[in-house]
This record gives structure tokens, C-alpha cells and sequence, in this order.
């Protein structure tokens, strides 16, 4: 029975060691040394989703992953690419589901409709209430 | 009108909780699936991985004849798991080229000489690049690309036995 569990101990601690071989990439971890794109950057990687941590930002996940992609991200922002340009490049292939901003596309318009609905009704709603009490 | 705006918090319940059943009973699949099947790889060229083998571009994946692109590491457990089935796919006949993704020469050597080589070329990805450009999101990821280059199939995780059928059936597809 020990025996056992220290068979079961040991295939466990095997995916424990699953990280990459590699330090992170360069601009992982380095901010732009030029404040105006470095803001740009950060700005673009707060609304691009971790291929790993599937419910964080690149900006917030230690994933090797997340951190080559905060490379691209620099890199390309550095070459003076524009951030609109790199999201589709990522839309291109990964799907809306990459970025965290959604686009103004037929799909998305009653998410982008729903608060100037929901303004509407309240408003009436108010509106219905106040003159309630002045009859 | 008074009647309906009564039963609307009762609709709202229902239907948030309906809402809720429906994906406790049926999870959300997160797989990430490349948009790019059905279309051309994008255009990558990578060193060799390890040295005196021959690196990847992504012209050397057009060439007349489908093949598989498998995305691995040295690193990567369930890699070793795939490995015989990628030997058994060689042993087959079929064309298999590598991306190791941030490896290093020596950890790839050992894994190779432990459990096969059934590649052509070995193209090093130590950023991920041509990963991102590939559409993929992980290790290990299998690729059909046919003749000229155009991406047929994505298979998300290790080969399992059970999956040789599906990926024998697409490479003769995309013959």
C-alpha cells in the first residue's frame, strides 16, 4: 500500500516539472523604452486573452505563452506597427475570442445596443413614476 | 400589462437558471482551434534545432505531398505519450515535420534518443513565433497540411491509437 502511494506520489510530480526549457523572451518582462509606445503596448495587452490562463489578460499571466505573445506585442508596437493592427492579426487566427474588446460587427449590436435600451426603459420607467404621483 | 411585468421576475429566474443547468450539464469546451484550417500556412522560417539537422521554413511543407507539422517539446509530457504513435505514423510511410517549441538543443538530443525521431526537419521556435502565426496554443499540436501548403486539419493535444484512423483519413484526402 506505500508502496502504491509513493508509485502514485511520483507519477504525479511528473507534470509538475511541464514548464519550458527557456528564459522568458526578451520583451516579456522589459518595458519599451519609450514611454508613449510602452503605454500602447500595455494598453493592447490588457484586452488580449491568455491562449493558457483562459480568463486572463497577457498583461496578467505568467504563461510562457502570455509572456512570447507580450513580446510580439512589443516588438511589433516597437516596429512601429499599429495596436489595431496586431489585434487582427490574432483575430486572424486565434477568433474574436483573442481580444477582450469586441467588434462592432451585426453579431455584436444588441451587446452594444443593450445599455441605450435599457437607458430607454428606465427612463420611462422613471418617467411613468413621476407623473403616478402628480395625478 | 400589470400581469405580465409580475410574472417577468419569474421568467428572469427560470431562464437564469436554465442558464446555469445548461452549462453544468454541458461544459464549455475550451479548446482554441486555429482559424487558419482550410487556408494557407502563414510564411515562418525557422533554424534547426539541433545542430547538423535541418531547420523548417514553411516552403519545405508545400511540396506536392500532405504531411504532418506536430508542434512538441522536450518538456512536454503528454509529447512522450505521443511519441510511438507518431513512430508507428513514420513506420507507416508518412512525412512528419517538427516545431520544438522553446527548447534547447541538449534537452531535445535526450528526448529524441529516448523515444524516437520521426522527423524530417526540426525547425527551433524559442519565442513561440511561428506557434502564434500557426494559430496553435499549446504542445503538442498536429497539423495535416496538404500538397501546396494548405493547413487540412488541426488535432489539439497527443495522438492517441484511436486517433491514427482520423489522421490517416485526412492526409489521403489531402492528397
Amino acid at each position: 500500500m506505500r508502496l502504491f502511494v509513493l508509485a502514485l506520489a511520483l507519477s504525479l510530480a511528473g507534470p509538475a516539472i511541464a514548464d519550458s526549457n527557456l528564459p522568458p523572451a526578451y520583451w516579456a518582462y522589459r518595458q519599451l523604452p519609450d514611454p508613449k509606445q510602452e503605454a500602447k503596448a500595455n494598453a493592447l495587452m490588457e484586452e488580449l486573452r491568455c491562449l493558457v490562463c483562459q480568463g486572463q489578460s497577457i498583461a496578467d499571466s505568467d504563461a510562457d505563452l502570455a509572456g512570447d505573445m507580450r513580446d510580439l506585442v512589443r516588438r511589433r508596437i516597437a516596429a512601429g506597427e499599429k495596436p489595431e493592427a496586431i489585434r487582427t492579426w490574432l483575430i486572424e487566427r486565434y477568433g474574436d475570442w483573442i481580444s477582450y474588446r469586441p467588434r462592432a460587427e451585426p453579431i455584436t449590436w444588441p451587446l452594444w445596443g443593450a445599455p441605450i435600451v435599457l437607458l430607454i426603459l428606465g427612463g420611462a420607467l422613471v418617467a411613468g413614476r413621476i407623473r403616478g404621483k402628480r395625478a | 400589462m400589470n400581469r405580465a411585468l409580475r410574472l417577468l421576475p419569474v421568467i428572469l429566474v427560470i431562464w437564469i437558471v436554465g442558464t446555469f443547468a445548461w452549462r453544468l450539464i454541458e461544459p464549455n469546451d475550451p479548446t482554441i482551434r486555429s482559424q487558419l484550417v482550410n487556408r494557407s500556412i502563414p510564411p515562418f522560417q525557422l533554424a534547426a534545432a539541433i545542430p547538423g539537422a535541418a531547420g523548417l521554413k514553411s516552403a519545405d511543407l508545400a511540396t506536392g505531398k500532405p504531411r504532418l507539422l506536430n508542434l512538441f517539446a522536450s518538456w512536454c509530457v503528454p509529447c512522450v505519450g505521443e511519441a510511438p504513435i507518431l513512430a508507428e505514423l513514420h513506420r507507416r510511410g508518412v512525412e512528419i515535420d517538427g516545431i520544438a517549441i522553446r527548447d534547447t538543443p541538449g534537452g531535445l538530443n535526450a528526448f529524441l534518443q529516448r523515444y524516437g525521431n520521426p522527423y524530417s526537419r526540426i525547425g527551433s521556435d524559442p519565442t513561440s513565433r511561428a506557434q502564434l502565426a500557426l494559430g496553435s496554443a499549446g504542445v503538442p499540436e498536429t497539423f495535416v497540411i496538404d500538397g501546396k501548403g494548405v493547413m487540412r486539419l488541426q488535432h489539439v493535444g497527443p495522438i492517441y491509437e484511436s486517433d491514427i484512423p482520423i489522421i490517416l483519413d485526412a492526409l489521403e484526402k489531402a492528397r
